[in-house]
């Protein structure tokens, strides 16, 4: 039920009204429960409404972590490779 | 976005989770508030995977569908049966849960009377525009994710004057049955996984007392596996550390003061009172229901419903032991075999988030 579907604004109207793109589909969406959004934003649509806008800066930084962690992973494995080589 | 479903990702947070769960002198048992994290937790095959690292995942009471008592269900399904040229509007899982009266799918509407299945509460308001011969009612029903939505519906309404439309309201919010749970102590929970979207709505501050007053460490996270493992190795970190706080690990989309528009229009149409949760019984400021001013839009004062409220479970149905994580949907007996999404016997086998539908669509070898 609070399933939510992160979209970027296509359309938005004086009456807050207007479309996300979802995956190429267009979603009819309210926008009256946020500030300032326009054309371009990310937002997370949940039951027709806009609950959220995404902060680009902070995803980054999670996303950036988490790439992080997988080439520290990959170096691991690499590691824990070599090192059952050696055993042989 | 990927970064978020890459299995390198995925086995490189779980390792990390491993090292420090090796450093406990127990498997740390985590409550996964929301149903739609008990769907990522299951759909990636997490559960098991976190089991191996050492974490007990438990299902908590985050589907809205599930723990709306039975009688509220009763009420709409009486409400299209009993009138004659009504239309109740209402999400599509609300259909299908089960009653003593049957299921709002299954019930033989009065004359001119229907049960329409919308995505948004605002097509309501377009069904009464355009069917002015009619009373229109939705059956709304969310945590605060979803509450915002039905109030700015609500206003609408109320500022359009619609004579034709009103709301029977199933809103629960999230923070008070936390508390009953932990209070009741009839499981020892180790850390929460907060739900990220009922939060991009409240923000931080109304999960504190969890960490202050009962010293529970938890996690705000979003709904993609690593979201989830993020926030498990923050809880983790916290139960290391000896502290509790709520960190906010979906902070791309969740502010620590919530959404304030969303919040202002719930405080200006809605107010709490005391509510019933299936499973877990009356809970002090658990639910929200229409301010006396709006009372003409309220269902339940326009058509007279007394509801109570406290009606649980079908026989045999232990969906309210589900929610409060005391058993899994496996120890219920009628899982499977009676109980499948096909033929639901009980609301958490209805929802594609209620924990019984998950299991069952998840575990492949149960089928
Ligand atoms: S399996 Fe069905 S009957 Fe059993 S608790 Fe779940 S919903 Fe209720």
């Amino acid at each position: 039920m609070c399933l939510g579907i992160p979209a970027r604004v296509v359309q938005i109207d004086e009456s807050d009204l207007g479309k996300v793109d979802y995956l190429g589909t267009r979603v009819i969406t309210n926008f009256a429960l946020l500030e300032n959004i326009k054309v371009g934003d990310w937002v997370i649509v949940h039951a027709g409404f806009a609950i959220s806008k995404l902060n680009e800066e902070e995803a980054r930084e999670t996303f950036s972590i988490l790439k992080e962690m997988a080439e520290k992973e990959a170096l691991e494995n690499k590691h824990k490779e070599r090192k059952k080589q050696g055993k042989k | 976005m990927k970064e978020l479903r890459d299995k390198r990702v995925i086995r490189g947070l779980l390792s990390e989770i491993e090292k420090r769960t090796q450093e406990l002198p127990y498997s740390p048992r985590i409550m996964e508030v929301c149903g739609t994290h008990t769907m990522t937790v299951h759909r990636y095959g997490l559960k098991n995977m976190l089991e191996r690292a050492g974490v007990k995942m438990v299902s908590g009471p985050g589907c809205p569908v599930c723990i709306t008592p039975n009688e509220i269900h009763e009420a709409a399904i009486g409400l299209v049966t009993e009138n004659e040229n009504f239309i109740l509007t209402t999400f599509g899982d609300m259909t299908r849960v089960p009653t003593r009266k049957s299921s709002l799918q299954k019930a033989v509407p009065a004359a001119g009377s229907m049960v329409k299945i919308v995505y948004s509460p605002r097509e309501s308001l377009e069904i009464a525009v355009s069917n002015p011969e009619k009373q229109i009612v939705f059956f709304g029903v969310g945590f605060e994710t979803t509450i915002p939505a039905i109030a700015l519906t609500l206003k609408e309404a109320f500022e359009k004057s619609l004579a034709n439309f009103s709301i029977l309201s199933a809103l629960w919010i999230i923070p008070p049955p936390l508390r009953a749970i932990v209070e009741a102590k009839e499981i020892a929970i180790d850390g929460f996984l907060y739900p990220g979207h009922v939060s991009t709505i409240i923000g931080v501050k109304p999960y504190q007392f969890i960490a202050e007053e009962f010293g529970i460490p938890g996690a705000i996270t979003g709904f993609e596996p690593s979201d989830i493992l993020l926030g498990l190795s923050s809880i983790l970190d916290q139960i290391k550390e000896g502290k509790a706080t709520v960190a906010n690990e979906y902070s791309r989309v969740v502010r620590a003061s919530g959404n304030p528009k969303a919040l202002a229009v719930m405080e200006e149409m809605l107010e709490t009172k005391d509510a019933y949760w299936r499973g877990l019984g009356l809970i002090p400021q658990s639910g929200l229901k229409i301010k006396k001013e709006y009372s003409a839009y309220d269902a339940e004062v326009r058509f007279n419903l007394s509801i109570k409220g406290g009606s649980g479970d079908l026989p045999g149905c232990r969906c309210g032991e589900v929610l409060q994580g005391l058993i899994f949907p496996p120890q219920c007996p009628l899982f499977v075999k009676k109980c499948n999404p096909d033929s639901p016997h009980g609301p958490c086998m209805v929802s594609f988030e209620g924990a019984c539908f998950v299991y069952y669509k998840y575990n492949p070898k149960i089928k």
